[in-house]
């Protein structure tokens, strides 16, 4: 099975929110001192499902594709030191503040131009702007189904089968293959890349494309977003934060148990 | 032609609650000028009169068969049917397992774009502002539409549903319309029920890498059970081995909402903050008096939770 593996790199969802701040004017994040971007933290989920699906049928190829700036290799390499096989970076000017349809667009192209692929994988959602909506685009444009929030996903035949989280559950489904399926943190944990994993991944291919290598010139740059961003800024929390008072921490806690009884929170 | 096309979903033949919060954003939209409200909905031709009295002006039922259950590729044709005789250039779904993927299928049918989990709506100088939390809640985006229709898929309990008005009087018309499903669907699993499931659990305590140690949580689990709640923790917690990863609270962990969240010894990364901020009410226990999560609580302690929680058990038994 030739599958394709999507992921991200985002700026650390663990960034501290004192250290996050936005330029209200540009309507971008600036990057945190110090604190360097990571892996969006629902894509290792995709790639390990991939892996497992590949040492399950015992062939095919993984391919990892990221779109992004030159620092997005970081989020290829981990995704190849996990054990994937190629990788392709997709970066450029045109591709700055692009929008997540622009995004599907890309990635889709690379997927054809790759010679389009049995599965696609991706994360549940970007942890940056959290939309979800990539793999549906993809799917979408390439014109196969889509499965997403998968937890768990196995060959059926021809096909494949999906366990797909709901609100209160999950539900079993049978998809035709190509398919996109996009991958929940309920998967299951990622291998953690081996020192010799990580050494033999600096050997592994990684192309580099452009927006001309897939043709889509035209369609990408801030322009030609679909989704317009107005504004962006950090909401002002109002803090209402009683302190409770207390000489000793044992006097801070019983008043802090007086407090929750009289609010009848306990 | 304008006005707003809501996609309602009913649950055993009853109006979900989702329905009446999106007729209720709808509602507040058309007081802007957005136009008329037209409803949309799978099920019985009696579910048109109940969403005509929450707020629609006009329904439309879609009483196929197929779509019951279905995914969301199979509601595509019969959402399409529905725009194009409402003439909405507006169209609002909920945050739910259909409306996750409905938004974005239904954007790319048809060349436009979708606002996912929106928080706020508004319609300003003939278009759609809708508000969404992006970051794992650290920021605010605004978003608006460059091309008809606007999608925006709404996050439960956003807006207020109307009380229903059965004087309210309006169409109420029936389509049979269904998609082809690529997808099949085999069976529908609800979630295990034993003991308290950390997302509803009534009260949550969580700790975070500030307890030092693992054994810090053997004190956590006991406060949660006198309190008759549940124990979670935050990623760095997990990560460092010290709790199970399937308690974890945060944006790639369990989301909760408890009414009582006592974090203890947890900073508040934006990573977690996604996971509890809907809870009712926050305690923060911490050494430190500017950690986020003391911003965010409604009472805090700033002390060692190493003394502060043993005594808090205490009183809380004393207390009966």
């Amino acid at each position: 099975m030739n599958i394709v593996v999507c992921v991200k790199q985002i700026p650390d969802p663990e960034t501290p929110a004192a250290s996050f701040k936005v330029d209200e004017v540009a309507k971008k994040v600036i990057p945190a001192q110090g604190i360097a971007p990571v892996v969006n933290p629902y894509d290792p989920q995709a790639t390990e499902a991939a892996l497992r699906l590949k040492e399950a049928a015992g062939s095919g190829k993984v391919t990892v594709i990221s779109l992004g700036p030159e620092s997005a290799r970081d989020a290829i390499k981990h995704a190849l030191a996990m054990g994937a096989d190629e990788g392709v970076l997709i970066t450029g000017p045109e591709f700055e503040d692009i929008d997540n349809f622009q995004t599907a667009k890309a990635l889709a192209a690379a997927i054809q131009k790759l010679g389009g692929a049995d599965l696609v994988l991706t994360g549940r959602a970007a942890a940056d702007w959290d939309m979800g909506v990539v793999p549906l685009g993809i799917a979408q444009l390439l014109g196969i189904p889509c499965v997403t929030v998968a937890k768990a996903i196995e060959k059926n035949g021809a096909g494949l089968k999906v366990e797909r989280v709901l609100e209160d559950g999950f539900q079993t489904v049978e998809t035709p293959l190509p398919a996109v399926v996009s991958v929940s943190n309920e998967f299951g944990e990622p291998r953690y890349p081996q020192l010799r994993q990580i050494m033999l991944a600096a050997k592994k291919t990684v192309q580099v494309w452009g927006a001309n290598d897939l043709g889509i010139a035209g369609e990408m740059g801030k322009e030609n977003r679909a989704l317009i961003l107005e504004a962006l800024y950090v909401p002002k929390v109002e803090s209402n934060v009683e302190i409770i008072e207390g000489d000793t921490p044992e006097e801070k806690a019983r008043n802090l148990a007086q407090k929750l009884r009289a609010a009848k929170l306990i | 032609m304008a006005g707003i096309l809501v996609i309602a979903e009913a649950n055993e033949g009853a109006l979900a609650p989702i329905s009446g919060e999106l007729l209720g954003a709808a509602r507040k939209l058309a007081g802007e000028g957005a136009g008329s409200v037209t409803a949309f909905i799978a099920g019985g031709e009696a579910l048109g009169n109940e969403l005509i009295a929450h707020g629609a002006d006009a329904a439309i039922v879609d009483t196929n068969p197929a779509l019951q259950g279905a995914l969301a590729e199979v509601y595509i044709p019969a959402v399409q049917a529905a725009l194009q005789q409402s003439g909405a250039d507006i169209v609002l779904m909920g945050q739910t397992a259909l409306g996750r993927d409905l938004g974005p299928m239904l954007a790319f049918a048809l060349g436009t774009a979708v606002s996912m989990e929106t928080v706020d709506l508004k319609y300003s100088g003939g278009k759609l502002i809708a508000t969404r939390a992006c970051y794992g809640g650290n920021a605010r985006a605004e978003v608006s539409f460059k091309n008809p229709p606007a999608i925006a898929t709404v996050k439960a309990k956003s807006f207020d549903a109307l009380p229903a008005d059965a004087s309210r009087s309006g169409s109420v018309t029936t389509i049979d319309v269904a998609g082809e499903a690529r997808v099949r669907v085999l069976g529908v699993q609800k979630a295990e029920s034993t003991g308290i499931r950390l997302e509803d659990a009534p009260v949550v305590v969580s700790g975070g890498r500030g307890l030092g140690d693992p054994s810090g949580f053997k004190m956590l689990e006991e406060l949660a059970a006198l309190l008759k709640g549940a124990t979670g923790a935050s990623r760095a917690a997990c990560d460092l081995g010290w709790y199970p990863p399937s308690q974890q609270v945060g944006l790639t962990g369990k989301v909760v909402s408890p009414n009582l969240y006592i974090a203890v010894a947890i900073s508040g990364a934006s990573q977690h903050m996604a996971g509890m901020a809907g809870s009712k009410n926050i305690v923060a226990i911490n050494k430190d008096p500017d950690a986020n999560m003391v911003r965010a609580a409604k009472y805090a302690v700033i002390d060692d939770y190493k003394k502060v929680v043993p005594a808090l058990i205490e009183e809380i038994k004393k207390l009966g």
